[in-house]
């Protein structure tokens, strides 16, 4: 059966960088097509160009087997093609019905809006895909799972032949992704072509028909999906055979560090506490939305808990801005690393001496030469990529920015780091040396608590492992008891002699 | 029906119905009908430049110039109108200037994509000076200018001026524009969420000029009525007058960083602060106290809308409320 | 990451400090393209009028954008923070009203300066407390003050004014330091070297750039976001403080309507030399530059006897094509 979508020779360039590089692909009628490879391989340009936002420097586009160019992003969207984001594209003003037919409402005679046929339609579309929304509601008052309802219906109300859906379950629930399979179902079964991305394995294997393998701006291979091992597809992305992604450490654990008791908030998380020791890693598992960025934002300063006393090493401390954290030695790398990691805008080295200024200054005067060789030791350190440490620190992969958030804090010399999700969005190259890097880290003598919604991730790499629920701890687990049933139960909040598939 | 009461409109119109109610307590001869009306009617400039400073809001842009625009269309109008130009004529004229005006504004913002507050702060001062250069500072005034000219705006029908009139229909053409056409629409989207408009084949800039164009057809016209109803045209007139225009549209409850506010909020923000400004002589206060209390009310309606619209931190705890 | 070894930690890759030498990358920056202007205009004028360059004349000059400047150094660091102070011009107001009140109940010179400063301070201070504190936008809320702020200055004064100020006070506007350096162009060097050092030397400027880039990345950093912000608007405050004290000072009398529209020219001076209303961007050098090319446009015309509204419209052209001709430039280029 010929493809619906098939794109040859696809080559985009932009000032230095070469994103993409004679590259092919082919998107089947009926089948999910699971785009897979690391950061900066040039997935998101070529979803970029496939919706009309960039335009390729050399290759073809057909649908169909008739060559087309999507000129616009409304081309893009004529000749039905359409993307879902981890982060919603819609608009919180707007109910839902007029989110799913922003730009294609239906007219009545005088040519104005015809707001009943709307509501109709959109009811029409949301009950197809099985979602009970409320068509006349802003969608400012639902969640992220609804949203992405939403985009679908929209999806389907233009018409689309293609859905691209990148990184759709970044942000959502178990039992929401199991909602969205059943939905990604529903679509084949409609007969569109679907373009999964996703660097979650298990997830690839689950749904997809079909991959395609990109690396560093080039086509690799492409085949179906019962030809191919896990093994097979990450050497296939990294270009070598990557043995070890959680080496193990030895674990020498100091004495407490980290003391919290009775930490709560008012709508955030209640009666928490934990001690946490030199030397080891804590690793924190729960669903989305269980409270732990909440909680680690609390523990940083960002937010205030209305309860609770935490103690750092000896003393006591009351933590109410991110300045006395850390003074007192807590550090947090976020989990949003565009918005709340890295200050886009600023040369590198700014960046990593941006909370060590007091350190690097003299009478609150800078001294540039101090800050950059601060800089330059840390970068090495991490094997930072880039062309010059006064590059605007947004020039960098998402990976390399990563190092230099985590730069950027192991220079104020910290007692405690806590990482968000450090792994979220990055390769498998990268993954392994973030973690290599964690144990070193442990090693080291500091205190790390690592927030993870990875199973794998979490349990090879931590020592214990706390499980929130519902803005409260639900268990805490170590030595044999840390297994995958076990968190999954924690985490749910079933009873331990359930079934349920092992995440 | 407490989603109902806590409606910033809601609120807004509780205000006013006090307002009216406090100063009737002392003058009732403020809330008669006639009276009111005669509000109305004078705060008609104010309730149309921020209809039109709303769609350009809306859009996340600013319109600093509009003041300049209604004068210099003003001043053409007087011009046409001495040079012997039908009324008709001029009518379309002054809308036509403006809204040309509010397209320079508009392609600077969109082609160039120069932030509108630093487009329209120049053209500002170029519109006004252009007034100058063509009349070398020369008023035109009342009895230059014809009858018929003068008399439009102030003819009574149905108990109500005609500029009165025009403003209730400036009113319910923006409602329908706002809510029922798809660039109304796509005001809301842009500044809502430029990022994802992009996605869904609406173009910002676009939509961007079509606010600009249409806050300078508003602004070109109402230059017309306010010459005619004041009987005056020079360089000056309704100096600062943009301010007022923004703060209405704050009062209003549009949101300064777009994507939200209504038809109803720009209305109700003009109306208060016509209120407050004809209120003034008639219970005594002197009219130097007129700024004071406008920045005041500027500074509570902010307040106001940014509890509000407060985004709530996540709400994970069953025991605190139950999440959708 | 493809090809990096998992065996033993990296040596160290070698990352340069820099690419581009900082002198190199100054010459190609919009301080020297507005340099070029200002050359430009000054060695016209010259040929445009005799009067020019008459060292007396020039210093007069002066005035026209000395005290406007020195609102404007605060002014560029609150919009590189991403901010904005709207109610400057009717600070200056309020401050000039409460020295002009003190002064009619008698106070020497000293206790009138600061009068102006501390009218000026408690201004600052209460734009920053609802904007800092309260976290609502700057835009509005100084709208609302500059309404609130210039209308207590009418409730007070109406439509009279105050005249007779002493004349230890009026030399502030109208003294001489040296030869033909007014008290304010020594004022104006003096300000612009120390918010020169504050703004690109100290850990301060530096928190100012990184909070106008990303606020909430800067708050992540440990910076006290909200502190800095409201000494930015501490600042702008002062300054007009300062300000009203120099121009009320030349003036010698006090009315409400005194500096109306200010704000905005104070915007586009900063603006025009170079910050980026978006915040994130900009420099003291340039803002003093651009302060020189007001004043001399100003100067320039106003011995052409070209009408003061005029030279608004020249002003209001130059501060559009400025901006707007480097990116017609990069348009025309791209096509």
């Amino acid at each position: 059966m010929p493809p619906v979508l098939s794109l040859r020779g696809i080559s985009k360039s932009f000032p230095g960088v070469r994103a993409l590089n004679d590259v092919q692909l082919d998107l089947f009628a009926g089948k999910v097509t699971a785009l897979v490879g690391e950061n900066g391989a040039g997935k998101s340009t070529i979803v970029k160009i496939l919706t009309g936002i960039y335009q390729p420097d050399a290759g073809t586009i057909a649908v169909d087997g008739r060559a087309t160019g999507f000129a616009t992003a409304q081309a893009a969207a004529a000749a039905g093609v359409t993307a879902i984001h981890q982060e919603t594209v819609l608009f919180d003003e707007l109910t839902v019905a007029e989110n799913i037919f922003i730009g294609h409402a239906p007219r009545n005679r005088f040519g104005l809006i015809d707001r009943a046929a709307m509501v109709v339609g959109a009811r029409r579309l949301l009950a197809s895909i099985h979602a009970e929304l409320d068509p006349q509601v802003r969608l400012r008052e639902l969640g992220i799972a609804s949203r992405h309802l939403v985009a679908i219906a929209r999806a389907l109300s233009i018409d689309a032949r293609v859905v691209i859906m990148d990184e759709p379950t970044a942000a959502l629930s178990h039992t929401e992704i199991q909602e969205l399979y059943a939905l990604v179902e529903t679509l084949k079964a409609q007969g569109k072509a679907i373009l999964f991305i996703s660097h979650k394995f298990d997830e690839i294997f689950r749904i997809a028909d079909r991959y395609t393998v990109f690396r560093d701006g080039q086509f690799i291979a492409a085949g179906g999906m019962h030809e191919v091992s896990e093994t097979q597809l990450v050497q296939m992305m990294v270009g070598r055979a990557v043995d070890q992604i959680f080496p193990k450490r030895p674990a020498r654990i100091g004495k407490p560090m980290l003391t919290v008791a009775g930490y709560s908030h008012p709508t955030e998380f209640e009666d928490i506490g934990f001690t946490l020791h030199q030397g080891e890693i804590l690793g924190f598992y729960g669903l989305v939305g269980a409270g732990r960025s909440e909680l680690m934002q609390a523990l940083f300063g960002i937010t205030r808990p209305s309860r609770g006393a935490c103690k750092v090493g000896d003393t006591v401390r009351v933590i109410r801005s991110t300045a006395e954290a850390v003074a007192a030695g807590i550090v947090y790398v976020p989990e949003d690393r565009g918005r709340q990691g890295t200050v886009k805008g600023l040369p590198i080295f700014q960046n990593i001496t941006l909370p060590s200024l007091s350190r690097t200054s003299r009478a609150g005067f800078l001294r540039l030469a101090d800050e950059f060789r601060l800089a330059r030791d840390y970068t090495r350190r991490l094997d930072l990529r880039a062309a010059a440490l006064d590059q605007d620190v947004a020039l960098l992969s998402g990976g390399n920015q990563q190092k230099v958030v985590i730069a950027k804090w192991l220079a104020t010399k910290p007692r405690v780091i806590i990482l968000d999700e450090p792994t979220k969005g990055i390769d498998i190259g990268s993954k392994a040396a973030v973690h290599d890097f964690m144990s070193e880290l442990a090693a080291a003598g500091l205190a790390v608590i690592m927030v993870s919604s990875e199973i794998p991730e979490v349990l090879g790499m931590s020592d214990r492992v706390i499980v929130m629920r519902e803005g409260r701890i639900s268990a805490e687990f170590s030595g044999a008891a840390m297994t995958p049933e076990n968190l999954v139960r924690a985490a749910v909040g079933i009873a331990p002699a359930g079934s349920a598939d092992a995440a | 029906m407490t989603a109902l009461l806590k409606s910033r409109e809601v609120i807004l119109a509780l205000a006013i119905a006090l307002l009216l109610v406090l100063i009737a307590s002392r003058f009732p001869a403020f809330v008669t009908p006639g009276n009111l009306a005669r509000v109305f009617t004078d705060t008609s400039p104010l309730i149309i430049l921020a209809l039109g400073q709303m769609a350009v809001i809306l859009t996340k842009c600013i319109d600093l110039s509009v003041a300049a625009n209604l004068a210099l269309c003003g001043m053409v109008a007087a011009l046409a109108n001495g040079a012997g130009l039908p009324l008709p004529l001029i009518l379309l004229a002054a809308l036509a200037l403006g809204a040309a005006l509010g397209a320079i504004n508009g392609l600077l913002v969109w082609k160039l994509e120069i932030p509108s507050i630093v487009v329209t702060l120049g053209t500002m001062t170029v519109f006004r000076g252009i007034i100058f250069v063509l009349t070398d500072g020369r008023w035109i005034n009342a009895h230059q200018m014809s009858d018929g000219f003068k008399a439009f705006p102030r003819t009574v029908l149905l108990g109500l001026p005609v500029m009165g009139w025009i403003a209730l229909v400036a009113v319910a053409g923006f409602a329908v524009l706002v809510n029922r056409t798809p660039l109304g629409r796509a005001l809301f989207a842009v500044g809502g969420n430029p990022h994802a408009a992009v996605y869904t084949g609406i173009s910002v800039g676009r939509t961007q000029f079509a606010a600009f164009v249409i806050s300078g057809a508003m602004a070109g016209f109402t230059g017309y009525l306010w010459v005619a109803r004041y009987a005056v045209a020079y360089v000056d007139i309704a100096g600062g007058f943009e301010l007022d225009v923004v703060a209405a549209c704050v009062i209003g409850g549009i949101a300064i960083a777009g994507g939200a506010g209504s038809v109803a909020g720009a209305v109700m923000g003009a109306l208060f602060l016509g209120i407050v400004k004809n209120a003034l002589p008639v219970i005594g206060v002197s009219p130097f106290w007129q700024m004071a209390i406008s920045g005041a009310a500027i500074l509570v309606a902010i307040a106001f809308n940014a509890r509000n619209s407060r985004p709530q931190g996540r709400i994970i705890l069953k025991s605190a409320e139950h999440r959708t | 990451m493809t090809g990096t070894p998992t065996a033993a930690a990296p040596t160290g890759r070698h990352i340069p400090d820099r690419l581009v030498a900082p002198a190199a990358r100054a010459l190609k920056s919009w301080e020297s393209l507005l340099l070029a202007v200002a050359v430009a205009i000054f060695i016209a004028n010259s040929f445009a009028s005799p009067y020019f360059l008459d060292p007396w004349n020039l210093s007069d000059a002066s005035f026209n954008f000395t005290e406007k400047a020195l609102i404007a150094f605060a002014m560029a660091m609150l919009i590189i923070a991403g901010d904005i102070d709207l109610s400057v011009a009717s600070i200056i107001a309020l401050a000039s009203t409460a020295m002009g009140a003190a002064m009619v109940a008698g106070a020497s010179t000293p206790l009138l300066v600061a009068t102006g400063i501390g009218t000026g301070l408690l201004a600052g201070a209460f734009n920053g407390l609802l904007v800092a504190r309260f976290a609502l936008p700057s835009i509005v809320v100084t709208i609302g003050t500059m309404s609130l702020f210039r209308g207590l200055s009418f409730i007070v004064l109406g439509d009279k004014a105050y005249t007779g100020y002493p004349p230890a006070f009026s030399w502030f506007g109208q003294g001489y330091v040296w030869w033909v350096f007014s008290f304010e162009l020594a004022l104006f060097a003096a300000m612009a070297v120390l918010f020169a050092i504050l703004l690109h030397r100290t850990n301060f400027g530096r928190a100012v750039y990184a909070i106008g880039n990303n606020a909430t990345a800067a708050r992540f950093s440990g910076l006290r976001v909200g502190r800095v912000r409201f000494i930015l608007f501490l600042l702008t405050g002062l300054m007009s403080g300062i300000a009203a004290i120099c121009l009320t000072a030349r003036l010698g009398s006090t009315r409400p309507s005194i500096a109306t529209g200010w704000e905005l020219e104070v915007v586009t001076m900063v603006v025009l030399g170079g910050v980026s209303i978006l915040g994130g961007s900009g420099s003291i050098p340039g803002v003093v530059i651009a302060a020189l090319v007001m004043g001399l446009v100003t100067f320039g015309l106003g011995l052409l006897n070209v009408p003061g509204i005029v030279m608004s419209i020249i002003i209001g052209l130059l501060l559009i094509s400025v901006i707007a001709l480097p990116r017609l430039w990069a348009r025309l280029r791209r096509t």
